[in-house]
């Protein structure tokens, strides 16, 4: 008989401070001498993480109304221009958008600006109309002086991602960041074993409704991410071995932590910002304690080709080969390095760990799964 | 035997002397030329790994001196803001030197500076923008 848990039934022994919570990697090395059985009997619930760059990230921002009020249809904040189109004090300010006069300065510099409390300067335009009279709003704005600033990252947490190398003869920067020609090194991202959706490859608990740590507070999992790809090939140990499943991911920028969201930039592709996403995977049977006992050798994924056109496939590696500091490609050994820090991601696991532990955080079943 | 890497900056009026001549056979220096920038007029740069002993070693680095040729040791000529390193490993992915690695099995970045080159690679691979270096500007 397979031992069977409920979200209900985990959650009363947070409550009770009895529950047993461990970082998937403390449970990948409890599984080189464990059962799934004894696992899944031994362990509720089990904390993933990852910290790396994500694009697809953004915010939802609420100016609240001048007086005379404005209908902003034109907004730019520290000179980085938002999306307006959404009513008359509305905006979103995607991660990688640019300064009009820097172009290392981005969305994510004023993401990053805010969670910290530091002033942005709010410059916005209305043709002016009867109900909203005034042409221009120009101030200084924090979190503190607007009404609601919310996180909303269409595309986050990939479940895997490519290995990028550059055989062509030219340097080659990118959003894997610089790519050294003839294969002179390798670049991977997420965290392998510690990565959320490789954890749960099926997404049997990871869903619409999920309660995660995100940017260093309480968030949701809202949808399935963009680009969200259940078809991708799955080696045997259930992994797929590409890019696969995403997150779209929602949390209040009040209470984030600038330890958790950091603004970057790509030399020669441009800004883009760190988030750190923790997710707690519930071990509800033997079958979860089974996928979250993944290691990194378990975990396959895809080298291609940055350096030409079409991104040409060229080979399968694992995550202990590239987190070991070189891998084998035809028959030359090329360096690794990561993009992802999986120094964070850790720390996030253990914050994430102590915050169930000490009951603030409690599991959630999904309201729905993350079917396309 | 000694290893050490220096940057020498010389005025205009000194780069037409055969300075590495005289290390080499005054000093008894096995020298490696890692990096250069020199132009006739104008202010010049060598990247240089000196290996000899103590003693010649000392001589020498005073003829640089006394012959008015700034002497910086390499681990002077850049600098990280490592404080506010996210230990991504991005900069690793572009040292050859290995003065930028990751350590195992903390994950945190390791910075030896002593090891550099100043090839200025790391400056474009850092996301966060976290170094700085003389020779590279």
């Amino acid at each position: 008989m397979g031992i069977k848990k409920t979200y209900e039934e985990i959650n009363e022994k947070i409550k009770k401070g009895k529950a047993v919570i461990l970082t998937a990697e403390d449970v990948t090395k409890m599984a080189l001498e464990k059962s799934p059985a004894e696992i899944a009997r031994s362990v509720d619930v089990i904390t993933t993480a990852t910290f790396g760059p994500m694009c697809s990230s953004g915010i939802f921002i609420n100016f609240g109304h001048p007086d005379p009020p404005v209908r902003m249809e034109k907004i730019m904040l520290n000179q980085v221009p938002a999306y307006a189109g959404i009513a008359a004090v509305d905006a979103y300010m995607g991660a990688t958008a640019e300064s009009v006069t820097d172009i290392k300065y981005g969305g994510a510099h004023v993401i990053e600006a805010l969670i910290k409390g530091e002033k942005v300067e709010l410059q916005a335009w209305g043709k002016g109309t009867d109900c909203y009279p005034g042409k221009e709003d120009i101030r200084y704005i924090d979190k503190g002086s607007v009404n609601e600033i919310f996180m909303f990252n269409p595309r986050n947490a990939y479940q895997n991602y490519s290995v990028a190398v550059n055989r062509s003869d030219s340097v080659k920067y990118t959003y894997m960041g610089v790519l050294l020609p003839r294969l002179g090194n390798a670049m991977y991202s997420t965290s392998g074993e510690l990565s959320p959706l490789l954890n749960d490859p099926d997404l049997r608990t990871i869903g619409i409704g999920t309660r995660i740590f995100l940017g260093g507070t309480q968030g949701y999992v809202t949808w399935n991410g963009t680009q969200f790809n259940p078809e991708v090939g799955k080696n045997q140990h259930g992994i797929p071995i590409n890019n696969a499943a995403t997150i779209a991911v929602i949390g209040d920028l009040k209470k984030m932590s600038s330890a958790y969201i950091k603004a970057a930039y790509f030399e020669k592709y441009g800004v883009s910002l760190f988030v750190g996403i923790g997710i707690p995977i519930p071990l509800l049977d033997e079958e979860i304690a089974a996928r979250v006992s993944v290691s990194n050798r378990q975990i396959e994924t895809t080298i291609f080709d940055y350096g030409s056109s079409g991104k040409p496939q060229l080979g399968i590696t694992n995550y202990e080969d590239l987190q070991s500091g070189s891998i084998h490609l035809n028959g030359k050994k090329i360096r690794t390095a990561p993009l992802s820090s999986i120094k964070i991601a850790r720390e996030i696991a253990r914050v994430l760990k102590g915050q169930i532990s000490s009951g603030e955080f409690l599991i959630s079943k999904p309201v729905q799964q993350l079917i396309k | 035997m000694y290893t050490r890497r220096y940057v020498l900056t010389f005025p205009p009026d000194k780069v037409n002397e055969p300075l590495t001549f005289h290390l080499i056979k005054d000093y008894n220096m096995e020298i490696n030329i890692l990096k250069a920038d020199i132009n006739a007029g104008k202010e010049g740069k060598l990247l240089l790994e000196f290996r000899t002993g103590k003693t010649d070693m000392e001589k020498g680095l005073k003829y640089l001196k006394d012959k008015g040729i700034e002497v910086t040791p390499v681990s002077k000529q850049i600098s990280l803001r490592y404080e506010d390193c996210v230990h991504c490993g991005a900069c690793t992915a572009v040292c050859f030197t290995d003065a930028l690695t990751m350590e195992k099995p903390s994950w945190e970045l390791n910075f030896k500076p002593e090891k550099c080159i100043v090839c200025g690679l790391c400056l474009k691979a850092c996301p966060l923008n976290l170094f700085k270096m003389e020779f590279y500007n």
